[in-house]
């Protein structure tokens, strides 16, 4: 319970939010590198995804989809960092989080996104092509909104992912939130190191919280349905023949 | 010549270096073996705690709400911050990382324990009831076995995931291969730190090869019915298994 008090104690003390190396300066960097880092992950996993998705390379797609986030799991975030560090990328500054986040971004997203792609439903796929739909049209107007719980899910897991490795990051010497933690252990300051710890966690929790909800509030199958439920309205076979088929993807 | 050559390399600070291996052989398999010692006891204890929750879970939607719901909050906690959450109450020692990396594979296993239950066809429950078994025969001789599949996936995740985060216990000097790794980071020694990287890696796949292997003694009749068509079908499944359990190396 001492903990508890003695690390609220510490976050409730101005001087440790503010000034060079306070609070406010790690939340900042942490920020900075995550949706930075964030961004690139993206506009790298998420072309190449689309396109192994939607193009002929399926069997190549799905090898990789499954491969690179088991390796994404067996190789530790920690001993990349290191590796990096002390490499001679190690003296450019953030380089180093910077190369170490986007890899650890990259697969949560490339894996949701192409499976999302490429298990699109195949009925609504060939329906789309037979309504004369060019390979652009297909995979921007079809597979990706039907691919979007996915795509958000790989956001979420990725943004969850790159905060936690932005955090380990102070282990190899970089900036971010995690620094609070770590110079707490240097001092055997058991307070900081809460405290440290409470904020890494909020964050985490709370870029979820936030992702789950804008998830929730922009999938475009929970928009107000213009059409009965699929049990309620009478099999296919027995519509008129001239209905257009249904094409309520966005 | 060799010994002078093999000298050079401690000296010139090479990323690889043989006579590394020689000097330090021994350090290297004391760290290998804390290593697998803490992975072991943490997924064993979790494994344990893993089917009671799970049977708790199925039995009471309150609880699983509840279950699920803590599981998945405590997986979004960066590695770092768990540890500091954790050191008010075990101090500096190798219980907090144990406890810890329990704490992360069992978000893994009760999921997987519960999908692997949930799956179990109903033709088959209601075929062993018929023919008179209780509920604990039920469970032990028709619904875990066919769980099984399921729950080999979730301990493998949760076993290469446990291998990699326990490098981050380091920061209370339990660490296992993490230990040598921080360690020779600030001094450079690139050839500690590439060797321990590389061994924790191959720690990683090693158990994961393992446990397919037991999975595959265990559950001999998903491969004789196998055809190609099923394969395939698994992989897909393997790849949509992916997406779920992606983050947790940091």
């Amino acid at each position: 319970m001492n903990a508890i008090v003695d690390a609220w104690a510490w976050l409730t003390t101005a001087d440790h939010w503010s000034g060079r190396g306070g609070v406010w300066q790690r939340l900042a960097e942490h920020l900075q590198l995550t949706g930075l880092c964030l961004l690139i992950s993206a506009a790298v996993a998420l072309p190449l995804a689309a396109w192994l998705g939607h193009g002929g390379g399926r069997r190549l797609g799905g090898a990789l989809a499954i491969n690179i986030s088991n390796a994404g799991r067996a190789v530790p975030t920690f001993a990349v960092l290191v590796l990096l560090t002390i490499s001679p990328v190690g003296e450019h500054g953030d380089a180093p989080t910077i190369i170490a986040l986007v890899l650890f971004g990259v697969p949560p997203l490339l894996t949701n996104a192409y499976v999302g792609v490429a298990e699109a439903d195949r009925d609504v796929v060939e329906a789309a092509r037979g309504m004369g739909m060019s390979p652009f049209q297909l995979l921007f107007r079809v597979e990706l909104p039907l691919a979007y719980p996915l795509l958000m899910t790989g956001l979420r897991t990725a943004a969850v992912q790159l905060v936690a490795t932005a955090s380990l990051a102070a282990l190899a010497g970089g900036g971010g939130l995690g620094r609070v933690i770590t110079a707490g252990f240097d001092t055997n300051n058991t307070a900081q190191v809460f405290a440290g710890a409470v904020l890494v966690a909020g964050l985490a929790l709370l870029v979820e919280g936030a992702l789950a909800l804008l998830q929730r509030l922009t999938d475009p199958h929970r928009r107000p349905n213009r059409r009965a439920p699929d049990d309620e309205r009478p099999p296919a076979s027995h519509r008129p023949a001239t209905t257009t088929p249904e094409m309520e993807t966005t | 010549m060799s010994a002078a050559t093999a000298q050079s390399c401690l000296a010139a600070n090479d990323w690889i270096c043989g006579e590394y291996l020689r000097s330090r052989s021994e350090e290297l398999t004391e760290a290998t073996v804390d290593h697998v010692v803490i992975t072991v006891t943490s997924v064993g204890i979790a494994v344990l705690l893993a089917f009671p929750l799970a049977l708790l879970a199925r039995r009471w939607r309150l609880a699983s709400a509840g279950i699920l719901g803590a599981t998945t909050v405590l997986y979004t906690i960066p590695t770092l911050a768990m540890y500091a959450l954790l050191l008010p109450v075990f101090g500096i020692s190798v219980s907090l990382v144990i406890c810890g990396l329990v704490l992360y594979s069992l978000t893994i296993l009760v999921r997987n324990v519960l999908t692997g239950l949930r799956s179990v066809p109903a033709e088959a429950r209601e075929a062993a009831v018929g023919l008179g078994y209780g509920r604990t025969r039920l469970l032990f001789t028709v619904e875990l076995p066919l769980a099984l599949p399921a729950l080999m996936a979730g301990l493998r995740i949760a076993t290469v995931s446990a291998v990699s985060l326990t490098t981050v216990g380091a920061i209370v000097d339990n660490g296992g291969l993490g230990n040598l790794i921080y360690a020779a980071m600030d001094s450079y020694f690139k050839a500690q730190v590439l060797t321990a990287s590389v061994l924790c890696v191959l720690l990683a796949i090693a158990a994961d090869l393992l446990l397919l292997g037991l999975q595959r003694l265990l559950t001999p009749w998903t491969r004789a019915a196998g055809g190609g068509r099923r394969a395939r079908r698994a992989a897909g499944a393997e790849a949509r298994d992916a997406v779920l359990d992606q983050r947790a190396t940091a």
